[in-house]
């Protein structure tokens, strides 16, 4: 088993396993949505490959796609949604 | 299947200039048929900016544009909220003192047709659009410029034209200009004694030596993310890259789109017919954006696309008839203005078509005037 980290999602702090990408992160961690389309619906990684671009949430104050983003300790994530 | 209908006007090609002449030209009470290859409004009228703007550098083409932009104001309340339109104005920003003379004799020029604007100093420039970089020198405000979603437009534009007894055919292509008629990909054949090309960059592919040459252009669509813009921002030395030489041009030319996107733009070349994105260029199109906006470094690119504006060698448009053919009208050549231009376009044709007083000089945009390169054509 890969060693837990401490990641923050939301502005909570939660401990997921490190082998992976920020979208597989965010489902360890029991989220789904990544952000809101602008009509207000949620939104969801989808493709998992850097295509669809809907996975993208706020990594260390930028905005980053999660599927193409590896989670490493520390890390601060923001959704929209 | 050869079967032959007859109406009075057939327009081949179902762009936004297309559909606005459907649409007067029904209005006018004649029987209309519109023949799209392809989707309504899926080529240059999907890729473009749908920049509403009042162009001065030419008398013709300021006319043209600030008549077409009046149309679209007058038409907004009856657009469809999907349309987006706004009324949001062209910034038109100055580096230096010789770009802020630039700007005071544009403002001259669009006073001449009746277009107000507003010269502003470099800190009446930071105030309204915050984002900018610093040490620009200046800039000039028009106001009543607007933007849309074009293919929306386009789409509602036939709408209109089918309530008033339109045809309007999709998916299946014009093989054949024949004398008083076309002959359709699906065998059938359409007499009409008006025959109207308005299919941007495709007219040479059924009138040979129309002076029509593809003009390839880049845009990129940014996440919401975006610094936030109000205005349409583009820089005034635009008119050069858009009127210059047939070298490679890039611009700087942004529109925040109602959702806070940004839409980037704009490149210009004519030796790249192929409809693939080429890194370099969106490359070279970031870089000029940040010039500008500082802010775009950290924003995320979304999309970027390619499209081709069918320019002619003068840069306006063919609007009228085409002296080689009896019957066939021309309005197409619309390069980088089609979306603006639509509802001029459509005035000036149906003005032409019907004998009715023409809403501004057609002169300029007489297909004849290049009767010479196309007096052995077919």
């Amino acid at each position: 088993m890969p060693p837990e980290i401490s990641v923050r999602i939301d502005g909570e702090d939660v401990r997921v396993r490190g082998d992976c990408s920020v979208a597989a992160a965010l489902r360890q961690a029991g989220y789904a949505a990544t952000r809101l389309a602008h009509d207000g619906s949620r939104r969801a990684a989808c493709c998992g490959m850097g295509i669809c671009f809907e996975c993208r949430v706020q990594i260390d104050g930028r905005e980053r796609l999660a599927c193409l983003t590896p989670v490493a300790a520390g890390m601060e994530i923001w959704r929209d949604a | 299947m050869s079967t032959v209908a007859s109406v009075d006007v057939l327009i081949v090609g179902g762009g936004i200039v297309g559909c606005a002449i459907a649409e007067r030209l029904a209005r006018a009470g004649l029987s209309v048929c519109l023949v799209e290859r392809d989707v309504l409004g899926g080529a240059a009228t999907a890729a473009s900016m749908g920049h509403l703007v009042v162009l001065d550098d030419d008398a013709a083409e300021l006319a043209l544009s600030a008549y077409s932009c009046a149309r679209w104001q007058a038409l907004a309340p009856s657009l469809p909220a999907t349309a987006e339109y706004r009324r949001n104005g062209t910034l038109w920003i100055a580096r230096n003192v010789e770009e802020m003379a630039e700007a005071q004799r544009k403002q001259w020029r669009l006073a001449q047709a009746g277009i107000d604007s507003e010269l502003l100093t470099a800190a009446a420039l930071a105030e309204q659009e915050p984002a900018l970089a610093a040490g620009l020198a200046g800039g000039l405000r028009v106001a009543s410029d607007g933007m849309l979603y074009p293919p929306v437009a386009a789409a509602w534009l036939a709408r209109q034209a089918a309530a008033q007894g339109a045809q309007i055919r999709c998916g299946v292509g014009v093989r054949n200009l024949v004398e008083g008629a076309v002959l359709l990909d699906d065998g059938s054949e359409l007499r009409a004694p008006h025959i109207i090309v308005a299919n941007g960059c495709a007219a040479p592919e059924l009138l040979y030596g129309a002076p029509i040459r593809k003009r390839k252009g880049h845009l990129l669509i940014t996440t919401r993310s975006a610094p936030r813009v109000r205005h349409q921002l583009v820089e005034l030395g635009y008119m050069q890259s858009a009127h210059g030489g047939d070298g490679e041009s890039v611009a700087f030319n942004v529109q925040p789109r109602p959702s806070g996107q940004l839409l980037l733009g704009s490149t210009r070349q004519f030796d790249d017919v192929s409809s693939t994105v080429t890194p370099r260029l969106i490359q070279r199109l970031i870089l000029r954006a940040q010039e500008f906006l500082p802010g775009l470094a950290t924003a995320t690119a979304l999309r970027a696309w390619t499209g081709f504006r069918p320019t002619t060698p003068d840069h306006r448009p063919l609007i009228g008839p085409w002296p080689a053919r009896a019957g066939v009208w021309l309005a197409c050549g619309h390069e980088g203005l089609g979306v603006t231009t639509a509802l001029g376009t459509a005035d000036l044709l149906a003005a032409q078509l019907l004998g009715l007083e023409l809403p501004f000089d057609a002169r300029p945009f007489a297909p004849a005037r290049f009767a010479a390169q196309v007096s052995h054509a077919a």
